[in-house]
């Protein structure tokens, strides 16, 4: 054993080039197990876009579908419906709309891209509970209004156009899903137009 | 001790004790990166094989994406069975009406290149002949009394096996030469040989859909690791020299 | 800052003590060859089978009806879900592949002679329980060979007297292979075994770390305390645990030098390994059978079942006999032999470099019978093949055999008082 000088340069440049060298290669190693986290294709599948047929749709009517595994509402509003939208403004937490809980072509007084479909995610904004859909109950929560959705867990209240009415435990509007119209009779949900 | 050296004698010639298969298969010469091959290859197994094979673990969406289909062609042109973009491969046949059709269970064709492999496959499609015994009139050389029509009869027509007169050891003799068509199918031999390559690919594919991007990965890592180890031998060496 | 962390930490856990005593101040003797990486790539590749198993377990389905299906799901729909699986199944191999020379390596130079007779037992239970672990992983993918193959290991004990039927019936939970035998095998496989082979190379360590390291010479590098001259010591600190009561000669620490060492031997070991994840996962139908692409079929055996290629040597052996019962006391026997090697090996002198020319015959040739019989479990058996699993297993046994006898009286050569490296 010779006690020959070290060459501390050398060393230190060649520890550190393997070091990072090194952890470069576990990072890729982590690649996959992180990616593998990420949708399936079989969930993607089962989170495509849904078609919902609104031609047998009767004014009133709310259809129910599934989309990403959650409900997704439709419903023809009745002009009577639609010209209540105004008398409740005064109401609501956020009755313009501003919060990003809808696209930007539904960001209007009806939230929706026709008046009379209306589009929304069945989702309470508060805990997750699915609200009920009120077509002429809403009296009973909301003194003068006709319809709207009333959720049972903890009694958040929203009108026909999903906007929360405030004293309410839900903060948010009802969030509204992409969605378009292929014609007049269909609609995707779960894309914007024009998005591959 | 007599039978050690019978043993030994005879371990000589037959090297490999695996027994050789019947008939000797053609090579099939797959090449993954010919999307063109694959995607007639995919035409032929969506219009002659789905109604009774599924590709159950495979999607419709991947497939066209890998094979470099437009997805709307192929939903249009490809998919029959009214499924969506990202659905399995599937088809609406009855598993035991297939039974009683077949005498067995139709097998699902995602994986049979992995259990096959290419060479039995590409062989097996150019080996139906005609044979009045059975059932559908057919077998098949490589899989003899398979229970499965000759799907592709229009194509290729219906080969029999055919004979010639040779002379060996001064006699005369039939000499099995080997399957020939009637001609009566839309192709001729080496159209339908190609054909037959083209779905013998995608049929490697459905069983690998990963493996272009499998040996792209590879050759990176390899890429990497090159690096890696000169690096550490560097590194080793370099503190080794305080051992000397 | 660094530095009060470790305090910090120091006065609470014995974590800079733990890290001197195994690592940067635990004597390695200095002349290791490359035979003596295959123990660190074990434990790497135990990392790996872990991990990717853990993740497989992720989208895996463990019952007959989703297994197979759950497999491709993961091959197919999962993002790299393919190079997962394939680490998984490559790793299973490896696994073997590095234990197998790590066993041999310890034959070689006498590591399982006194005072490590534990260490090369836990050894022989990681052995053990490593081929349980492979065996169930093998049924997970409900693939034809998974179950043909685990049809005939489980009729294996059905040759035990009287309570052999009872006792398959009982290990299966069914009257054939099923989803029960498939889940209790997934519950054994990915909870059960790896805790327990965790444990075992736990200990393995520890009882290695008592003791410490043998050398391909063979010879102690841990002297009387006080009968080495201050001169002839290493220049380097060792932990007074280790040179309290013992002179430590011819020993370096084995961080950095042999870590580094490892490292390198382990990118060697990774271009083996990435070279079969991606450019041979099947590896010729050694590591992925193909039948085992079709799905579980309790109707239809494959036409040739053979196990993969780690249990063919006793595979073989167990075809050799002729006597189903007999057959199967001769394959484990094959084990247990090995497991009997320090008792078996009644010699002094350790490393085959100063043992007898007839022992390195005999380990030569007991070495070969091991490779054959692991080819001939591979093939049908033929008469032929039979004939010669029958030499070839009698030539395993005879090593043993042999060893016990001539062990004794060896004529060995003069073993040096100090390792030989340059």
């Amino acid at each position: 054993m010779s006690n020959a000088p070290v060459d501390k340069g050398r060393r230190r440049f060649l520890t550190v080039a393997t070091s990072v060298v090194g952890g470069a290669g576990a990072v890729a190693v982590a690649v996959p197990f992180i990616a593998s986290w990420n949708p399936s294709a079989r969930a993607k599948n089962a989170g495509a876009p849904v078609e919902v047929n609104i031609r047998k749709a009767e004014p009133g009517q709310l259809i129910r579908v599934k989309w990403r595994g959650k409900p997704v509402w439709v419903v023809r509003r009745t002009p009577e419906m639609l010209e209540g939208l105004s008398k409740v403004e005064d109401r609501l937490r956020d009755p313009k709309s501003e919060q990003p809980q809808q696209p930007e072509y539904a960001q209007n007084q009806h939230r929706s891209i026709k008046e009379e479909f209306f589009v929304a995610v069945g989702i309470c904004t508060h805990l997750g509970c699915s609200p009920s859909y009120l077509e002429n109950g809403m009296g009973d929560h909301v003194d003068g209004v006709d319809s709207g959705f009333f959720c049972p867990c903890h009694g958040s209240k929203f009108d026909i156009a999903g906007r929360v009415f405030e004293s309410v435990p839900a903060p948010l509007n009802l969030a509204v899903p992409p969605h378009y119209f292929i014609d007049d009779n269909t609609i995707l949900v779960g894309e914007d137009k024009g998005q591959a | 001790m007599k039978k050690l050296l019978i043993a030994l004698v005879t371990l000589v010639p037959s090297l490999v004790f695996a027994a050789d298969p019947a008939v000797p298969l053609d090579k099939a010469e797959v090449d993954l990166h010919d999307k063109a091959s694959l995607q007639r290859g995919a035409q032929l197994y969506m219009n002659y094989c789905l109604g009774c094979h599924q590709l159950e673990y495979h999607r419709y969406n991947r497939t066209f994406e890998d094979i470099g289909i437009p997805q709307e062609l192929g939903e249009k042109h490809l998919q029959f069975t009214g499924d969506k973009a990202g659905d399995l491969i599937t088809n609406n046949m009855n598993s035991d009406s297939a039974a009683n059709w077949f005498g067995t269970a139709v097998p699902d064709l995602t994986n049979v290149a992995r259990v096959r492999g290419a060479d039995w496959i590409y062989t097996y499609l150019r080996s139906f002949y005609k044979d009045e015994s059975r059932p559908f009139g057919v077998n098949n050389a490589v899989f003899p009394n398979v229970g499965m029509p000759h799907v592709l009869e229009e194509l290729q027509g219906l080969p029999e096996k055919t004979y010639e007169e040779r002379m060996i050891d001064g006699e005369m003799k039939e000499v099995y030469v080997g399957l020939k068509s009637d001609g009566s199918g839309r192709l001729s031999e080496s159209e339908y040989d190609q054909a037959m390559l083209d779905l013998t690919a995608f049929l490697v594919y459905t069983g690998e859909p990963m493996l272009l991007e499998q040996r792209r990965t590879g050759w990176f890592v390899f890429g990497f690791l090159l690096v890696f180890t000169v690096l550490a031998w560097l590194l080793k060496k370099e503190f080794w020299k305080d051992l000397k | 800052m660094f530095k009060r962390f470790v305090e910090w930490m120091d006065a609470r856990i014995p974590m800079t003590k733990t890290w001197n005593i195994h690592l940067a101040q635990y004597p390695a003797p200095k002349n290791f060859n490359m035979w003596y990486v295959f123990g660190f790539l074990a434990t790497i590749v135990l990392v790996n089978q872990i991990l990717t198993g853990i993740w497989l377990t992720m989208n895996y389905v463990p019952s007959a009806d989703g297994a197979f299906a759950s497999v491709e799901y993961i091959m197919r729909d999962v993002e790299y879900g393919w190079l997962l699986r394939y680490m998984h199944s490559t790793g299973a191999s490896a696994f073997f592949v590095v234990v197998y020379l790590h066993m041999f390596r310890g034959m070689m130079y006498g590591s399982y002679q006194k005072p490590r007779e534990l260490i090369w037992l836990f050894g022989m239970f990681i052995f053990l329980v490593l081929m349980a672990e492979a065996f169930m992983g093998y049924l997970l993918p409900w693939g034809q060979m998974s179950y043909w193959g685990a049809q005939v290991i489980i009729s294996l004990f059905g040759a035990i007297p009287v309570i052999g039927d009872d006792l398959t019936l009982w290990i299966r939970g069914d009257y054939v292979i099923s989803g029960a035998t498939l889940n209790r095998f997934f519950a054994l496989h990915v909870i059960a075994l790896p805790l327990v082979l965790v444990i075992l190379v736990f200990l393995h360590i520890v009882a290695l770390h008592e003791v410490g390291s043998n050398n391909p010479d063979g010879v102690d590098t841990k002297k009387p305390k006080g009968s080495v001259p201050d001169e002839e010591k290493p220049k380097f600190k060792f932990h007074e645990r280790f040179t309290n009561k013992k002179d430590v000669v011819d020993s370096i620490p084995f961080y950095p030098y042999y870590i580094l060492k490892d490292l390198f031997g382990f990118s060697i070991f990774l271009f083996f390994f990435c070279y079969v994840i991606f450019f041979n996962p099947e590896m010729g139908g050694f590591f992925l059978e193909p039948p085992n692409f079709e799905p579980a079929n309790p109707l239809k055996t494959p036409e040739h079942i053979a196990p993969v290629w780690y249990f063919t040597p006793f595979y073989a052996i167990l075809r050799a006999v002729p006597d189903k019962l007999f057959g199967v006391i001769l394959m484990f026997a094959a084990i247990v032999f090995l497991a009997l090697l320090p008792w078996l090996d009644r010699g002094r002198v350790r490393s085959i470099r100063y043992r007898s020319l007839l022992h390195k015959l005999n380990l030569t040739v007991f070495a070969i019978s091991f490779v054959v019989l692991g080819y001939l479990g591979t093939q049908p058996a033929t008469p032929v093949a039979t004939v010669f699993a029958q030499i070839f297993t009698f030539l395993y046994f005879a090593f043993f055999g042999l060893l016990w006898f001539y062990s004794k009286r060896e004529k060995t050569k003069p073993v040096p008082e100090r390792v030989t490296s340059k």
